[in-house]
């Protein structure tokens, strides 16, 4: 497995901590999962400290901490949310989000890239959630990140993978680059899906926040990715259109 | 001086970013920005307030 900065993953499972019916079910999720990686974000905090008790949990569950810049709409938003991340997470880490659109939350790849940049510059190690256009991705790897992370669908949506031709040109763009799915996962079979493509991680949330029984979502999730990523090593098949016979025709009974 | 913090305008005695933080009762793990600009933990005790300033204070909070 590729590693992200200079850490590697224990499996491929980033889960969002958005959206859970409860702190518990959410922490179940996490254990019940193993998900290695945790995105988090930053809120106007109030006077009754209510970021304190998320942030104790989320030290308990002992996994790697991936701050976002959700909402960002600007540059200049994007990396005072950076720097203020960089603060109270103690992580060079930031999952990079400027949103251009506002139905689809499309990323603004013009600034995206510009941000990266200038986060990269300031010490960040940056996780750009982009779309999968190729030119966009070499630009964010001339801007200095080392990872890229496309969107199978609009964040929320759980449609799945969009466009996977574009995202199997993508994997076999940057072979080196670690690349993770972001957003759009609805099912598991999408997560595997991706995992089939070869991809290095798939980052999901709403599709397991909002399931009915979100821990059991969560470890449908683990068990998709882990098959999706045998499946890739494993070396599939090729699809073809017709047929062919998988028994073997020599020696059987001329009975007609 | 009046200030706004989070949104919310407010009279205030703090004179600095650190000492508004203790007035408002924010102890917690938080990061600040004073008029769309980060101001690292480290300088807030050395950062004056001036009347009309907005201020962020922000927490970790879920997200996907």
């Amino acid at each position: 497995m590729k590693s992200f900065y200079g850490t590697q993953l224990p499996n491929p499972l980033m889960l969002g901590t958005a959206q859970y019916p409860s702190p518990a079910i959410l922490e179940h999720a996490f254990r019940q999962s193993g998900a290695s990686v945790a995105t988090v974000s930053l809120r106007r905090e109030g006077a009754g400290g209510a970021g304190a008790s998320f942030w104790k949990m989320i030290q308990d569950l002992g996994v790697l901490i991936l701050p976002n810049t959700a909402g960002c709409h600007t540059v200049k938003e994007a990396v005072t949310t950076a720097h203020m991340a960089r603060e109270v997470f103690d992580t060079k880490w930031i999952k990079l989000e400027l949103i251009g659109h506002t139905d689809s939350l499309q990323p603004d790849v013009f600034q995206l890239v510009e941000a990266a940049k200038i986060l990269t510059e300031d010490g960040f190690e940056v996780f750009p959630y982009t779309t999968e256009d190729l030119i966009v991705g070499e630009r964010l790897l001339a801007a200095g990140c080392e990872v890229l992370m496309p969107w199978g669908a609009p964040i929320g949506s759980g449609r799945g993978l969009n466009n996977p031709y574009a995202l199997r040109a993508m994997r076999a763009e940057f072979p080196d680059v670690p690349l993770v799915v972001d957003a759009g996962i609805g099912l598991p079979s999408h997560a595997s899906h991706a995992m089939e493509l070869g991809y290095d991680a798939v980052l999901l949330n709403t599709a397991v926040a909002r399931a009915g029984d979100p821990v059991a979502m969560a470890r449908a999730m683990m068990a998709a990715i882990e098959a999706g990523l045998l499946a890739h090593q494993a070396d599939p098949i090729e699809a073809r259109d017709m047929a062919e016979a998988s028994t073997p025709i020599i020696g059987k009974a001329f009975l007609s | 001086m009046k200030i706004v913090i989070n949104g919310a305008e407010l009279d205030v005695v703090a004179t600095t970013l650190a000492a508004l933080l203790e007035e408002r009762g924010f102890s917690g793990r938080v990061a600040t920005a004073v008029n769309e600009t980060f101001v690292p933990a480290a300088m807030r005790a050395t950062h004056m307030l001036q009347n009309g300033d907005r201020i962020e204070v922000v927490a970790p909070m879920q997200g996907g």
